[in-house]
């Protein structure tokens, strides 16, 4: 590399990093940084009246993998934990392919209306969402409730004779959570559509390639980056949700954010709540990590 | 041209199933509606046609105090939250990988890791002790926490966007002798504004969301919409929310068509 | 944008302006505080009160405790007013200057969680019974085995509500033990019991009002306040029941921040709402009693006979005070309620 090159490198480096600063900042002072709190409260012991003694213990930590079991004075293997961990990372899973599959036609029909109705729709999309998410998510209840729309016009149609019980179930969470997260999956994708050129659909088709093989050899790999924000934009959050579990799940099914919560506040037991959150941001971060590698070494493969 | 490309771009199904995803979002949106004109006190049982609930929402100054509240807050935290959020994309994208940049990759999408309560205790705690230090209260702190948690939301779209944008156009803009700052305003600001739109809106729909953190950052007489409705959870829900939420969207379909009967005049 | 801006500045430099004349900050269960009585309180003494909102003693405590929250009074359930002093957030009361203090009821002025009074005064009290639609369940309903051996009537139709120390207290008190218990027998038995019955529930969830008076559940546990707007709202369909084995009885009671900044309108305040009709004027809002003698001639005629708010004499006796729950006590608690949770 000539120096000019090489200077040019370092250059891009420090202009990379200029811009981001200003975001850095905000997130060191009001997120990421508080976060460090957290951790330091991990490894304290629990005051039983809320909040923390300042006395080093690593009861926290151990509380993750082991419960002392105060009947059989034993410690034995939190399978509680992992019964909860489990539900959440299966219903997020669930939650980010159902968005998918309902977002990417939708975002693929918005941005195929022509140039100045676009807005529009988008505006369409986020509009439920200007109602607050307790009022909307006891609107989906009212929906799907036994004696709801739903089941009343399913009834009226003759699908089903009895009312299906949707409301308390696995079911009812994952249809809130996929109804709650939605435009996050939608927007992204409809970022990257947008941009997307229908003429390689045009050469496509004229090379006879079919619809189908035309939507993953040529559309997919070319909205990737789009698939990957809306994905983890979905998953994440979805993993930590604590307002449709609640509602929505009858409070019988604990998620990870319900569990956490219930260690900060009425189970007055904070070294755990942080040690249980920092596992949960270590395991994230990994899999993000992971995620965005994988991605990215097949955008890469696949242009070169 | 463009009818030959609307034609092409159909996918068997899409239209089909995306009208029905909007049907489907507005569905519940529908009985919430119907609910805010309810004579009686429940928002789950029908008890005849009335008004009276716009009317205790209109004259109920808490309400007023916390929609406008929440409206502020959403819209400083989506306005900073955009603007950081599109230097960071661009300082991340479309450059030769450096040293550093997945640090930031996570560092700007950490607020979406761990849930909101977290977070919540952290800010409490930390915000806790500059206010006991500089006695400053007021809404700056829920302004700044909104902003931070927003910026992943504005950063994941405006980024996609940017990573799938070619860089053809910018390298001709500067060919054709445009500085720097021309090119960026010219040629690439434009490009970019459906991601920069796509992000500001999830900025501002999740900021006016938002209950956990606010309910633990916010000082005396700063509820905002959701907090209050928090407030209330564990009582009864009456439906004055659904009529304020009904205002809310109504305002926001008047000024939408507003808007676009204005903009389409100019076309 | 500019507008933004402005708007913003505005907002800001409002909220700045903390402690100014007349003005009183109060922290408070959501949907507690009645308009009337504000407006009241501003008309007679020019101060206007600021409510702000919260939905659970821990969050309102760690608040608190965290530093510059800026209120004046709270407004914590029995349980956690020990907390409270223990953790000094709270100020002693002058006496002196509250002359109506001897309006307090005799039965709510030498409470165990706070003797004398010297330190909370009272807002409002109520139950945690048994909320039963007696056209789904015709059985005896004054006990907590309708939640905790559910009748075949009300199977997958009973609600309970999400409330660790309430819930696990009706249910140790149900196999005999006493709240807060740290004997390992008695939580057994309170363990098997509650995993026992949890199949038969259909949720843990809030919102009886509604649910129950839609007719999603057929019954729940639940609070009176919440139970008599049922009963209105059913005709009489849904009635309360008192656990005979024991239930718990809540008091949410007033007190003054050791940050206070308005402490001069904190105690004008807090006289005020111990004059009987203004007291009345807060169970008139929220529908629960309040523990000021005399305020009941100053109630609506619907709460004067109610059998909710009203304690029927066969019920009194079994009505119990939570004790504030730490050690091995809240211990158990916490891992019976993740095992019922999960």
């Amino acid at each position: 590399m000539s120096p000019a090159e090489q200077n040019a490198v370092r250059q891009s480096a420090r202009n990379g990093w200029l811009l981001s600063v200003p975001a850095l900042v905000v997130l060191a002072l009001a997120a990421s940084g508080p976060l460090l709190i957290v951790v330091y409260y991990s490894f304290l012991t629990a005051n039983d009246t809320g909040g923390v003694i300042r006395q080093f213990s690593l009861e926290g930590w151990r509380g993750i993998f082991l419960t002392y079991d105060i009947f059989d004075e034993e410690y034995r293997l939190a399978d509680a934990h992992l019964t909860i961990f489990w539900r959440s990372v299966w219903l997020s899973l669930t939650t980010t392919l159902v968005t998918f599959a309902v977002g990417f036609p939708t975002a693929w029909f918005i941005a195929t209306r022509p140039a100045q109705q676009r807005a529009m729709w988008l505006f369409l999309i986020t509009i439920p969402f200007w109602t607050n998410l307790l009022i909307r998510t006891f609107a989906i209840n009212e929906v799907i409730r036994n004696e709801g729309i739903l089941n009343t016009a399913l009834i009226w149609l003759g699908v089903i004779d009895r009312p299906l019980q949707i409301v308390y179930t696995e079911t009812a969470v994952l249809i809130g959570m996929a109804y709650v997260y939605l435009p996050l999956m939608v927007l992204p994708l409809y970022a990257t559509i947008e941009r997307f050129d229908m003429r390689l659909l045009e050469a496509s088709y004229d090379l006879y390639a079919s619809r189908w093989r035309t939507l993953r050899r040529v559309i997919l790999p070319i909205v990737k980056p789009g698939i990957i924000a809306g994905s983890i934009l979905v998953f994440v959050p979805s993993l930590g949700a604590y307002v449709t579990p609640r509602v929505l799940g009858g409070g019988k099914k604990m998620m990870i954010g319900n569990f956490i919560e219930l260690q900060f506040l009425q189970g007055k037991n904070w070294p755990l709540g942080a040690a249980l959150s920092v596992t949960l941001l270590i395991i994230v971060m990994g899999a993000l990590l992971i995620y965005v590698r994988v991605a990215n070494r097949d955008r890469s493969s696949d242009h070169g | 041209m463009a009818e030959r490309s609307f034609e092409i771009s159909r996918l068997p199904g899409f239209a089909t199933i995306a009208i029905a995803a909007f049907a489907l979002l507005y569905l519940p949106i529908f009985t919430l509606v119907i609910y805010s004109f309810n004579a009686s006190n429940s928002v789950a049982v029908w008890g005849g046609f009335s008004l009276h609930w716009y009317a205790d929402a209109w004259a109920n100054q808490a309400v007023k105090d916390a929609t406008v509240r929440s409206l502020v807050i959403g819209a400083s935290a989506a306005v900073l939250a955009t603007t950081l959020a599109t230097l960071a994309a661009l300082g991340t994208t479309r450059r030769k990988a450096f040293k550093g940049q997945t640090f930031i990759y996570v560092m700007i999408n950490q607020p979406l890791m761990v849930p909101e309560v977290v977070t919540a205790v952290a800010l409490l705690i930390f915000f806790g002790i500059i206010k006991v230090a500089t006695g400053y209260q007021g809404l700056g702190y829920l302004i700044a926490a909104h902003t931070a948690f927003c910026i992943p939301f504005a950063y994941l779209p405006i980024r996609a966007r940017l990573e799938s944008m070619d860089l053809a156009l910018e390298t001709a803009a500067a060919d054709l002798y445009a500085s720097p700052w021309q090119t960026f305003r010219r040629v690439t600001l434009p490009l970019l504004a459906p991601g920069i739109m796509a992000g500001a809106m999830l900025a501002f729909v999740i900021s006016l969301d938002d209950v956990v953190i606010t309910e633990f950052v916010k000082s005396g007489g700063q509820d905002t919409l959701p907090t209050y409705m928090l407030g209330q959870l564990r009582r009864a829900f009456t439906p004055e929310v659904n009529a304020i939420s009904t205002m809310l969207l109504g305002v926001t379909v008047v000024l939408l068509t507003a808007f676009f009967l204005l903009t389409r005049k100019k076309d | 944008m500019k507008h933004l801006l402005s708007a913003t500045a505005m907002v800001l430099a409002t909220a700045t302006l903390a402690a100014a004349e007349g003005q009183l900050q109060l922290y408070n269960w959501g949907n507690y505080t009645s308009p009337e009585l504000l407006a009241k309180f501003q008309a007679e003494t020019g101060i206007k009160v600021t409510v702000t909102d919260y939905d659970s003693n821990d969050v309102a405590l760690a608040k608190v405790e965290a530093g510059g929250s800026g209120f004046d009074l709270v407004v914590p359930s029995a349980s956690y007013v020990p907390i409270w002093v223990e953790k000094g957030l709270v100020q002693e009361l002058d006496l002196s200057r509250l002359p109506n203090h001897k309006n307090i009821a005799p039965e709510w002025l030498d409470v165990d969680w706070d003797p004398g009074r010297t330190h909370s005064i009272p807002w409002q009290w109520g139950s945690t019974g048994i909320a039963v639609n007696t056209k789904v369940y015709g059985g005896d309903i004054n006990t907590s085995a309708v939640f905790l051996e559910v009748p075949p009537e009300l199977v997958g139709k009973i609600n309970v509500v999400p409330e660790m120390v309430d819930i696990l207290s009706l249910a140790t008190m149900y196999v005999g033990g006493e709240p807060c218990s740290t004997d390992a027998e008695v939580m057994k038995k309170t363990r098997d019991v509650l995993l026992a019955a949890k199949p038969n529930w259909i949720s843990m969830d809030y919102g009886a009002t509604e649910r129950l008076s839609n007719g999603d559940w057929a019954a729940s546990v639940n609070w009176n306040g919440s139970t008599m707007r049922v009963r209105l709202n059913t005709n009489g369909d849904v009635q309360y029941g008192y656990p005979r084995e024991g239930y718990p009885i809540f008091m949410d009671s007033v007190m003054l921040l050791q940050d206070a900044k308005n402490v001069d309108e904190a105690y004008k305040f807090m006289d005020f709402i111990m004059l009987p009709e203004n007291a009345a004027m807060i169970s008139a809002f929220a529908r629960y009693a309040n523990g000021i003698a005399g305020s009941e001639e100053f109630m609506p005629e619907d709460m004067k006979t109610a059998p909710e708010v009203v304690v029927p004499e066969e019920h009194k006796a079994a009505g119990v005070f939570l004790p504030t729950c730490t050690g091995k006590g809240l211990e158990y608690m916490t891992a019976i309620w993740t095992e019922l949770q999960k």
